[in-house]
């Protein structure tokens, strides 16, 4: 079955979750040697119809089957000895352990003794044969966010699997490592592969496609080729109505310096500096993005900033209070708003309610809590305006937060940094994972406060999203700032140079 | 055939009361096959062990009796387990505060009349300074607290033992390794012919009702739930990890300080062997915490359960010439099938019928 694989058929497939209807009556066909890309907004079903289809859930109703015949998979395992791999938006590497421990892990044909010797010329093979350039004594931490994916990749690989499915590929690559990335996806298909790839970008799901199906609402809204449309036409489908990328800046007014941060050097985890001697201001009333690769510098600078991590050297200043000694709480009573990456990892308690999570950052302020006590009824009214003025889909106020899409929690995480009225706003990675809908919602709602003259400092690895909404950008490598810029003064090659460390101009 | 083990979202109340009781019928049912192996009629047996603590005016009494260290300590512990600091050092302040009170009430109960307010709240600071040694190894230096928080019983029961056999030894005791027993003043009134010291029975369910509020109502009990469910979310809001370790610490080791009070001073009347004064009611009282599902309002229930679990077990040594050990196999198993049950609760299996 598994050497000469045809199709992937999905047959009426259903899934609810509680109050939501993730999946429904979800038919589709994914062939061999075809790259069929799924577009649709966050909460469309995308993930959970893949994480069916690899096992971690197991649908209500409907048949998954393998050249027409009837497959039952309860597990990853199964998902991977019916010829099923999956590569995961959040890579599921150890990252102490070198390549080649990665990918014997928990293969079942690893020998039992000296493992790593005996595989190391299979992993060549495979990385010579596709192209992948993956040396199996590195160890994980050393490779860059492209080259794991590329181990992730070739572990699938080696797991002779013939349908591969790829969770937001280039969420985490550099425009380069994304072409390196549509060069690997086009051998693989060549090789008689089966490739799903899941993607929120129009141009991405352009270049690479065979196939295309937008999912809307739990729903297959349409399967074109993408010869046959248009990006638009796309884009219609996912969200229902058109959207208009463009967005309208009124003129900047000069204002105050709300944050200067004056030769800042911050340690990593790993003891070494993570951020070197960077200077910056930000003014009232302006948006400052930080534009760059992941990883250099970005985390540990927002982390200063708004008091979770101390700094080795420098000088940080919030509406001209030292903040240098401050913990999070202080600074967040300065009035700067924070939102974090990774919701659910800060954003948010998973566990508790949506109503608990409402009052994460205030809730001793004296509008929820008088001498002690919480005060519920304020907490109730005040988690129904963040979800009625967001609108943020929820069953009840009373279920855990964790039981909300990515998307809504996202929403949820900005109406409640935006309730607390803050003057600086420390925003990462805002809409990373968000669809088109809810993107386009939070970038104005940026813009919205800027214009009322709140300062937003924008960390962000979509070019796009940076290079639409801010004032001034400005580009890390390495800890250090490579450039900075205005938006529409500069050609997008400039951009890539500075991002890449390259600071002639 | 396979067996699949998937996370539940979501599950209705009903079904975990179900899960929850019928787990611990379970427990009980397997526990019966101890008394099987010894050639008793199980059910004879757990008629006895539950007759003979619930259903029988003295054995009420007891049960009642019994009750009393475990509500305040698994109440406290509670508190603990939701902030996710595994105090299992309940026994060594349990010790500290009997130690107190006894130091109280050998040393002023002569002096001062009303002697037993000062012991109950040298008590709870005995247990909750005791405790707070743990709350700062870990808030501060991160030292694993199961580890200090089960050293520091061994250190307490040691202290104990020193104090007994040598300075405080009583000279009326006849060479016994006791102290004096306490005054009158410092012994705590009974309920009549029971030994129902009513004091700390009320100290307990206020506590219970109050740590619920607390828990449930207060920022302080907010601030527990956000660092218990998600550390990182607590600092991303500011919440003080050190302050709340150490309000963790200063109410459940000061919970069991107060345990400890009631103890010497309506029990023992002295301060004896450590072993007969903390009789592994610091280790019952997590499993009484736990079987509360971690509400402090159930502990009250939990607490009488096992309060009259441990009177069956001196009944059936007894009647049936049985170790008490036998007792602690049977708490052990009906723990263990709580924690299958919560399992239950997180996750569901099918069969699957290829």
């Amino acid at each position: 079955m598994k050497e000469n694989f045809q199709t992937l058929s999905l047959k009426n497939i259903c899934k609810n979750f509680p109050g939501v209807c993730a999946n429904s009556d979800i038919t589709i066909d994914f062939k061999a040697s075809e790259v069929h890309a799924l577009l649709g907004e966050n909460g469309a079903g995308k993930t959970t119809l893949m994480n069916i289809i690899y096992g971690i859930y197991n649908q209500d109703k409907g048949d998954i089957l393998i050249n027409n015949k009837k497959i039952n998979i309860r597990s990853p395992k199964d998902a991977i000895s019916s010829g099923i791999g999956m590569v995961h938006q959040h890579f599921m590497l150890v990252q102490n352990h070198t390549v080649c421990e990665n990918i014997l892990l928990g293969y079942k044909q690893a020998p039992f003794f000296y493992p790593q010797k005996k595989f190391k010329n299979k992993i060549k093979e495979y990385s010579d044969k596709f192209n992948l350039h993956i040396n199996p004594d590195a160890k994980i931490w050393e490779l860059s966010a492209g080259e794991q994916q590329r181990v992730e990749i070739l572990k699938a690989l080696i797991r002779n699997i013939k349908l591969l499915i790829l969770d937001e590929p280039t969420s985490v690559l550099t425009p380069n490592e994304t072409s390196d990335l549509f060069k690997t996806i086009k051998n693989l298909v060549q090789s008689g592969l089966g490739v799903i790839f899941i993607s929120h970008k129009l141009d991405e799901v352009f270049a690479i496609s065979d196939q295309i199906t937008v999912l809307r609402n739990g729903k297959v809204v349409g399967s074109v080729v993408p010869g046959d449309t248009s990006k638009n036409e796309l884009a219609r489908m996912m969200v229902g109505r058109e959207i208009v990328s463009t967005y309208e800046k009124k003129q900047k007014k000069e204002g105050k310096v709300a944050l200067s941060v004056d030769d800042l050097w911050v340690k990593s985890d790993r003891d070494t500096f993570a951020v070197k001697g960077i200077s910056f201001k930000i003014n009232r009333g302006e948006i400052l993005g930080i534009a760059g690769v992941s990883g250099n510098g970005q985390r540990q600078l927002v982390e200063v900033i708004t008091g979770l991590r101390k700094p080795c050297k420098g000088k940080i200043e919030i509406f001209n209070h030292d903040i240098s000694h401050k913990n999070a709480k202080e600074i967040f009573r300065l009035k700067v708003g924070h939102i974090p990456e990774e919701r659910l990892v800060f954003g948010c308690v998973p566990n508790l309610s949506i109503m608990e999570n409402s009052i994460l950052k205030e809730y001793d302020s004296p509008s929820f809590c008088k001498n002690m006590i919480l005060n519920f009824e304020k907490i109730q009214n005040h988690t129904r305006k963040l979800i009625e003025d967001f609108s943020i889909t929820t069953v009840s106020i009373n279920n855990p937060i964790k039981l909300l899409s990515g998307g809504n929690i996202q929403k949820f995480i900005c109406a409640r940094e935006f309730s607390s009225k803050p003057e600086l706003l420390i925003a990462a990675h805002p809409t990373y994972g968000l669809d088109i809908a809810a993107t386009d919602y939070i970038r104005r709602l940026f813009l919205k406060k800027r214009d009322e003259g709140c300062s937003i400092l924008l960390v962000s690895e979509d070019l796009e999203e940076i290079l639409t909404i801010s004032d001034r950008v400005l580009v890390m490598f390495n800890g250090t700032i490579s450039g900075i810029f205005i938006p529409g003064e500069i050609s997008m090659e400039k951009i890539g140079l500075m991002m890449a460390g390259s600071t002639s101009s | 055939m396979k067996l699949i083990i998937e996370k539940n979202r979501y599950i209705s109340n009903k079904k975990k009361l179900l899960i929850y009781l019928s787990s611990l019928i379970l427990g009980i049912f397997i526990s019966s096959f101890i008394f099987l192996f010894k050639g008793i009629n199980p059910f004879y047996a757990i008629y006895k062990i539950f007759s003979g603590s619930f259903f029988s005016l003295f054995g009420l009494k007891e049960t009642i009796t019994k009750m009393i260290p475990l509500l305040l300590i698994g109440s406290g512990l509670t508190v603990a387990f939701q902030g996710k600091f595994w105090n299992i050092g309940a026994e060594g302040q349990l010790l500290a505060g009997a130690t107190v009170a006894s130091w109280i009430a050998l040393n002023i109960g002569p002096k001062v009349d009303l002697v037993i307010p000062l012991m109950f709240l040298g008590g709870f600071i005995g247990g909750a300074l005791w405790a707070m040694i743990a709350a700062y190894l870990k808030s501060k230096l991160g030292i694993n607290d199961i580890i200090s928080t089960l050293m520091l019983n061994y250190i307490m029961a040691q202290i104990v033992q020193y104090l007994i056999y040598g300075p405080w030894k009583g000279k009326t005791q006849y060479g016994f390794p006791y102290t004096d027993n306490f005054p009158a003043n410092a012994i705590l009134p009974l309920i009549k012919n029971s030994r129902i010291h009513w004091i700390t029975l009320i100290l307990g369910l206020i506590a219970a009702v109050l740590l619920y509020f607390f828990i449930y109502r207060t920022k302080y009990g907010y601030e527990i739930r956000v660092v218990g469910e998600n550390p990182n979310a607590a600092k991303y809001a500011g919440i003080n990890f050190i302050k709340v370790s150490f309000i963790i610490m200063i109410i459940s080791g000061g919970l069991a300080g107060l345990a400890g009070v009631g103890e010497v001073a309506a029990i023992h009347r002295h301060l004896s062997y450590p072993d007969q004064i903390s009789a592994n009611l610091g280790y019952t009282g997590i499993i009484v915490a736990w079987l509360a599902l971690l509400n402090p309002l159930m502990a009250i229930l939990t607490s009488f359960f096992f309060g009259g679990i441990l009177v069956g077990g001196d009944i059936i040594q007894t009647s049936f010439k049985l170790p008490f050990a036998t007792i602690n196999l049977f708490n052990g198993l009906i723990l263990v099938f709580a924690l299958i049950g919560m399992f239950f609760i997180e996750y569901k299996i099918r069969i699957d019928k290829e």
